[in-house]
Parts: C-alpha cells; sequence; structure tokens
C-alpha cells in the first residue's frame, strides 16, 4: 500500500448521490484521487483490480460526530483505534467532538489532534473546537485560531453551550468564520435524570426519565438564537418528533440550522433500555437483561413514535445527514448499575449494518440513505468537507465498497475500537462494508479482496 | 437429625416456587406462586408464635444481607427470618456507589457468590441492582429488598398477606393507594402483586409525584399495572377495602415538588372523615415509618381499623417464607 497505488473497482452498484449517479460501473483510483468512473473502464499496468460484483461503490461516509477520547481518556478509544472503527464502518472521514480531557480548545490541542490523525492512517480526523475554554461555558475558546489550525465547527458537545448569550455570541462569531456552532441541546434543570426517555419505560423501572422538553427547549432556543445572529446552527443527535418540527419550521422561515439523526436514534427506541429487542408491552416481567446499560444514551432512545418521524425527517431532509455520536466506553464504564453507567454507544462500526436495516424494511432508499452519509454531511460543515464527498473525477479518492445484503452478527469482540459498548451485540445485521479507501490508500480490507489480483 | 431444636414440622402448602432462584419484583409472580408464598408465610407465623422460634430447615444456609442504603427495619426483617430457620446470617453494610467503596458492584457481587453465599438480599439505592447482580451470578440467588424507587416485592407480598388474613381473598377488591407514588418501589410492587391477585388499585396524591405516563395517559398504557389515577382522594376513598398511605419524604417540598406539606396534609392526608367513605371494614395500611399527622392522622395509625403493627410481623413470616422457598425448593422438610 503505497501513495501511488491504483485500484480499479469494476462491476459494482456505483451510487455517487453528488451527481445523482445510480449505475453498475466501475471507478478508478490513482494518485489519491479519482482518475475514471464509467462502464468499461480498463485496469491500467500494475492496478489492483477488485471485483466489485453485487456490490455498492459510494463516497466514504463522513461522520461529523465522534468521541475519540484521545487525550485524556486512551482507554476508551485513541485516534488511531477510531479511525481503525471508522474505516470498518466505511467512514473515511472524522470529526472529533472537543469533550477530550483537556479540551480541544486551542490551536495547539486542533494541531495535535491533526498529528495523531496523520500517524493513525489515510482516514481523515477532523477537529471540532470547543466553543468555550475548557468546555466549562464562562469564556469563549479561541476559535479563529482552532479554524486556522484546522477546526471544522464549533462545540461544547457532551454539554449544551451553557447559557443563551454564550451562544449568542459564538454563533456570531463562528459566522464570520464561516462556520457552524453545533449544540448538544439539553436542559439540565429539566433533565436530571440521563439515559432514560421519561415515558413509560423510565417509569416501568424506577428510573428518572430525560423528557423530550428538556432538549427541545435548549433546541428552540438556539433557533432563535440563529434567527437573531445569522449564525449556522447545527443540532447534534435530534431525538424527538418535537425537535423534527422545530427543525422544520425553522428552515421554513429561512433561518441557518441543520440537524443530525444518529443510526441507534433511528433504528432503536425506549424499550431497549428493557434489555429487549422486540415488542414489549408495560405489564410484561422485566428480563434480567433489563436496565440494559449499553441502551443508555444521551439524548436517550425515544418512542417508537419518535423514531418513525426522525425517519421521515430524514428521508424528507428535514434531518440533514447522519452522524454516529460514536461514543466508546471501558467494560467498567458500563458494567455497573444503570445509574453509574456512562452514556453513549459504541457505533462506527455496526453504522451501516444498521442504518441498511431501514433499507431492507423498505423506510429509505438506498440511495438516500447513501446522501445522508456522504455529500449530505460535507455540505452541512462545508469549509474543508465542501470537496468531500462525491465520486466526481478528480475528486479526492474516499471510497467504500459494501455488499448491502451480507448478514453478520455483531460481535464487540471483533471491533477495532476499544468501545465495545452496543446493544446490538449478538444481533444479526445486514449489511456489511467490504473495502475502504480513504485519500487513495486501503484503509480497510475485509476479505483480502486486494490481495493478489493485480492486472 | 439431631434433637437440639425441638421443632415440630411447619404445616406447609405442597407446592413450590422451584426453579425459581430469585427474587426481583412481583412482576413475574403468578398469582399461584403468591399463594404458595402467603401460604407458607402462614405457616412460618405459627413458628413465630411459639416460645421457642426456631426450626433447623435452612441449617448449613449462608445468607448475606448487602445494605448499601440505611434501613433498620427490612435488615433485621430479613436476618431475624434467617435466623429463626437456622441459617447462617452475616450482614454487611456499606455506600452503594462504588465510587465511595473503591469497589465495584460487580466485583462484590462476584466476591460474595464466590464465598458460596446461598442467597444475598441486597438493598441498593439505584433501581435496577439487584438485576444487574442477579445477571451475573451463576449459583448464588438474589433476593430485592428494595432498589432505588423500583421496586420492594417483600414489601409488597407482606401487604398481600395482611390484605388476605383480613379480606380473604382479594378479587375484585379496591386498594387505594395514597402519596408520593413516583419515588415508592413498594407501591410499584404492590400495583403488580394486587394485579395478580385480581384486586383493584386506585392510586391518588400530587400529581408531581406520580409518573407522568400515568397521570397524562389512560392507564390501560401506563406503566403501573391497570393501576388508575383519581388525584381527588375523597373520590378515590369511595367503597375501598383497603387504603395504604405511603411514606412523604418532606425533603419533596425543598425539592420544589410540593407547595407545602400543609398542603399536602390537607389534600392527601388519610383521616377518620376520608376513612368514613371506605367501606367500613376498610383496613388502614402504611409500610412505615409513618409520619404521624402528615399521611395519616395519629388516631387511625393506632385506630382499630390500623393493621400497621400487623404489617410488621407479616413481614418476618414472609421473608422466612422467601427464604425458604428460595433454599429448599420447597421441598418438605421435617426436623
Amino acid at each position: 500500500m503505497t501513495d501511488s497505488q491504483q485500484i480499479l473497482i469494476k462491476g459494482a452498484r456505483v451510487i455517487d448521490p453528488a451527481d445523482g449517479t445510480d449505475e453498475v460501473g466501475d471507478v478508478l483510483v490513482r494518485d489519491g484521487v479519482i482518475a475514471a468512473k464509467g462502464r468499461a473502464v480498463s485496469a491500467p499496468d500494475g492496478a489492483l483490480v477488485v471485483n466489485g460484483t453485487g456490490q455498492v461503490l459510494a463516497p466514504g461516509f463522513i461522520d461529523l460526530h465522534a468521541h475519540l477520547r484521545e487525550p485524556g481518556r486512551e482507554d476508551r478509544e485513541t485516534v488511531a483505534t477510531g479511525a481503525a472503527a471508522a474505516a470498518r464502518g466505511g467512514f473515511t472521514t472524522v470529526c472529533c467532538m472537543p469533550n477530550t480531557e483537556p479540551a480541544i480548545d486551542s490551536a495547539m490541542m486542533v494541531e495535535f489532534i491533526a498529528a495523531k490523525a496523520r500517524e493513525a492512517g489515510p482516514v481523515r480526523m477532523l477537529a471540532i473546537g470547543a466553543v468555550t475554554r475548557g468546555r466549562a461555558g464562562k469564556e469563549l475558546a479561541e476559535m479563529e485560531e482552532m479554524a486556522s489550525a484546522g477546526a471544522v465547527a464549533f462545540s461544547d458537545d457532551g454539554s449544551p453551550v451553557a447559557t443563551g448569550h454564550l451562544m449568542q455570541m459564538a454563533l456570531t462569531y463562528a459566522s464570520e468564520l464561516g462556520l457552524p456552532v453545533i449544540d448538544h441541546c439539553e436542559d439540565h434543570s429539566i433533565t436530571r435524570g440521563l439515559g432514560v426517555h421519561e415515558g413509560w419505560v423510565a417509569s416501568r423501572l424506577g428510573l428518572e426519565g430525560y423528557p423530550s422538553a428538556g432538549e427541545e427547549s435548549t433546541m428552540a432556543r438556539d433557533i432563535a438564537l440563529a434567527e437573531l445572529t445569522g449564525g449556522h446552527f447545527h443540532a447534534a443527535h435530534v431525538s424527538t418528533a418535537g425537535g423534527v418540527e422545530l427543525v422544520r419550521q425553522a428552515k421554513a422561515r429561512g433561518i441557518r440550522v441543520t440537524a443530525e439523526a444518529t443510526p441507534h436514534h433511528l433504528t432503536m427506541s425506549e424499550e431497549w433500555v428493557l434489555g429487549v429487542h422486540g415488542a414489549v408491552a408495560p405489564a410484561n416481567a422485566l428480563e434480567l437483561s433489563a436496565y440494559d446499560t449499553m441502551a443508555k444514551v444521551s439524548p436517550p432512545l425515544r418512542t417508537p413514535a419518535d423514531r418513525a418521524a426522525l425517519i421521515d425527517a430524514l428521508r424528507d431532509g428535514t434531518i440533514d445527514c447522519i452522524a454516529t455520536d460514536h461514543a466508546p466506553h471501558t467494560f467498567a464504564d458500563k458494567t455497573v448499575p444503570f445509574d453509574e453507567a456512562m452514556v453513549g454507544i459504541s457505533v462506527l462500526e455496526t453504522a451501516l449494518g444498521s442504518l441498511m436495516g431501514l433499507v431492507h424494511a423498505g423506510s429509505l432508499s438506498l440511495p438516500t440513505l447513501v446522501h445522508r452519509l456522504t455529500v449530505a454531511p460535507a455540505m452541512v460543515f462545508g469549509g474543508a468537507l465542501a470537496a468531500l464527498g462525491s465520486l466526481a473525477v478528480g475528486a479526492p479518492a474516499d471510497i467504500v465498497l459494501f455488499d448491502p445484503d451480507e448478514e453478520w452478527a455483531v460481535d464487540p469482540a471483533a471491533f477495532a475500537s476499544k468501545g465495545r459498548n452496543t446493544p446490538l451485540a449478538g444481533d444479526r445485521l445486514k449489511g456489511r462494508v467490504t473495502l475502504t479507501v480513504a485519500q487513495g490508500i486501503i484503509a480497510f480490507d475485509a476479505a483480502g479482496l486486494t490481495h493478489g489480483t493485480s492486472a | 437429625m439431631t434433637s437440639q431444636a425441638p421443632a415440630e414440622p411447619i404445616a406447609l402448602p405442597a407446592t413450590t416456587l422451584a426453579p425459581r432462584r430469585h427474587v426481583l419484583d412481583l412482576d413475574d409472580f403468578s398469582r399461584t406462586e403468591i399463594d404458595i408464598v402467603l401460604d407458607t408465610a402462614l405457616a412460618m407465623r405459627e413458628v413465630l408464635d411459639r416460645d421457642i422460634k426456631k426450626v433447623p430447615s435452612l441449617r448449613g444456609k449462608v445468607i448475606l444481607t448487602l445494605f448499601l442504603e440505611p434501613s433498620t427495619r427490612t435488615r433485621v426483617s430479613f436476618e431475624q427470618a434467617g435466623k429463626m430457620l437456622s441459617a447462617d446470617v452475616i450482614n454487611i453494610a456499606g455506600s452503594g456507589s462504588s465510587a465511595e467503596k473503591g469497589e465495584s458492584l460487580l466485583n462484590t457481587t462476584l466476591t460474595l457468590q464466590a464465598m458460596h453465599a446461598d442467597l444475598i438480599v441486597v438493598r441498593h439505592p439505584q433501581a435496577g441492582a439487584p438485576y444487574f447482580m442477579a445477571r451475573h451470578l451463576s449459583r448464588t440467588g438474589i433476593i430485592n429488598a428494595g432498589d432505588g424507587r423500583h421496586a420492594h416485592p417483600t414489601q409488597a407480598l407482606l401487604d398481600l398477606m395482611t390484605m388476605r388474613r383480613h379480606l380473604g381473598s382479594l378479587d375484585g377488591k379496591k386498594v387505594v393507594i395514597v402519596g408520593d407514588l413516583l419515588h415508592s418501589r413498594v407501591a410499584r410492587s404492590n400495583v403488580f402483586g394486587l394485579a395478580a391477585m385480581g384486586a383493584r388499585v386506585v392510586i391518588s396524591g400530587p400529581p408531581t409525584l406520580i409518573p407522568l405516563d400515568l397521570s397524562r395517559t389512560s392507564h390501560s398504557q401506563g406503566s403501573l399495572g391497570g393501576a388508575a389515577y383519581e388525584p381527588d382522594l375523597d373520590a378515590a376513598m369511595d367503597d375501598a377495602d383497603v387504603v395504604m398511605a405511603l411514606r412523604l419524604q418532606t425533603e419533596r417540598q425543598t425539592a420544589g415538588m410540593l407547595p407545602s406539606v400543609r398542603e399536602y396534609t390537607r389534600r392527601w392526608q388519610v383521616t377518620e372523615a376520608r376513612m368514613g367513605r371506605a367501606k367500613p371494614s376498610a383496613l388502614v395500611m402504611h409500610p412505615g415509618p409513618v409520619n404521624e399527622g402528615i399521611e395519616l392522622s395519629s388516631s387511625l395509625a393506632h385506630g382499630v381499623a390500623s393493621v400497621i403493627e400487623e404489617q410488621v410481623t407479616n413481614g418476618v413470616a414472609i421473608r422466612m417464607a422467601i427464604l425458604y422457598q428460595l433454599l429448599t425448593g420447597g421441598e418438605l422438610q421435617t426436623a
């Protein structure tokens, strides 16, 4: 594997939502860019030739929201293990949230992530800078310096931007830099409970719930401030039907609002905290698997109606894109009683398989899914990401090849991520990445497809 | 068997709870199983009334009580129950937070099992902790002695036993539970037990202390069995067979969940006047300890309708029954 590697993938279903392509064809990668795309592309001398028959070839996925824990909690994840997990999940670009220890709140910290990313390999790992110093919610961080060092957006994620005033200032300042402010919308005065939706499951389990209102009230604040400032507010991990409506109305009024949803909020609902992945009624006895800390996530898994609203919003574009909120945790973080457990799911390696469930169920078309994982997130952030998410000739060679029909059982022990925390352990998913090429370099090759197949 | 304990055989029901290993809540108890426990407990009450309150049934069994939240009543009740059945009962106390203890609940659990404990009786401030422990145990059984605001099945069983002794079958009986449902593990377990026994449950109390899904949606979709919510206690009391008042933690007022204790008392205290709307034979119950003059008037707490002290006695009998059933599989053993 070298920078000058030539790879020809032949006979795949090529889906490039950036230009509407959806046809069987070939793609040639050379010198780190897409060199040719079309039917019957001939193999240059020395090219690796991959048979893509029956597989989907798409732009590499772009994740606007992941937690990589480095520096500070390298026992949970590092930039390198996160990059490996991303490659296995078909992601070629990952934006790292700044809630590390210390926080990514300075140009130096942005450069630290960039240096770690270069060591990690070809997957692009881009830093999101903190809105406030130390994510402490008191004073603005040096946003321009972080932007100049390569920060692609700003967020205090893990926490909301602490006050309306700070959010107003951040949106105003970031707007001049041309970057979005991402907010984790949560009113802590409403959400004393964490990790389970305020509904019948929380009540049944005797857990303090996190009401939808706790998310929506801060989202409403941020939308109003985006309107006031003209800044770009990006809503992280929207989980409620009410939040979808807020975004829909804001967009209709021309406010600069974008939004993401996670694979888990799109595919799971509150009952998963009961440790049951099928239909369950309040009168059912709890299983021993109840209080499943693996399904503890913030915002919490909501109701089936919320999930349906998210899927509709993803389909119609109200929710712009999918982001993983990949949140790796250790065994000890999760193997405790529910209230003590950390929030978050390790998502990068199961995202495609989970989301393909929506395609197989007929809830979403495959081109729409690919769009929401590629060109859509690229457009949401723009800037350094604007050139990504497409298979246009000359574009950076970020490619994923996946088998839409391969069934596999989730085995967290086999994850590249240090985070084995997923409620999907043992579940069967349909749809799996076979090859990931980032910046023209093979980042993941599931089946050894590229070995010994030179033309 | 030696003849150290001059115990007569206990008159036990012929059916058993086997192969049950844990008692985590009443939601997975059938009516038949509850009847088995209550019948066993009746036999145990007879032991309680003896001069020599000891039978050898659980000799050689080790019961650990792990109380990670302050409790005297329930712990002593379990300890007494175990000792009367000749089990070795070892009490462990501590804080519920692994951070404070320096040891995770997982490691504590595995350690206690490795010591070959037969049963662990656990009280934990966090809902679901007994489920967590049970998931990680391959041999040792768990009895939930109260987990957060979730469940307290032995308390509910002793309540059912007390009701059955006075009312006979609970089929169609109306049970009113009054007070802070939101934080009440006693009420949560009772609604499932009462539903299994065919009773009708009406819940009353401040709307701020009622789970949202019960106060906002039709009760058939709620999380608390088939219970209905009636905020007006006077209306709720009509023709009640049982009125169970729950303890009000007065810190709910300072937490902004109640306007004042005075207003609570005016609207939701169980009083003689309100008992006038219930059936003449209606029972007054309370899981204790009672804030007299808040949840209940003192005269009612100590009046003829009150079965509060009997609840305590039945609690020992119920815990003997549960320990016995889990540790012997209910096999009839004569001393």
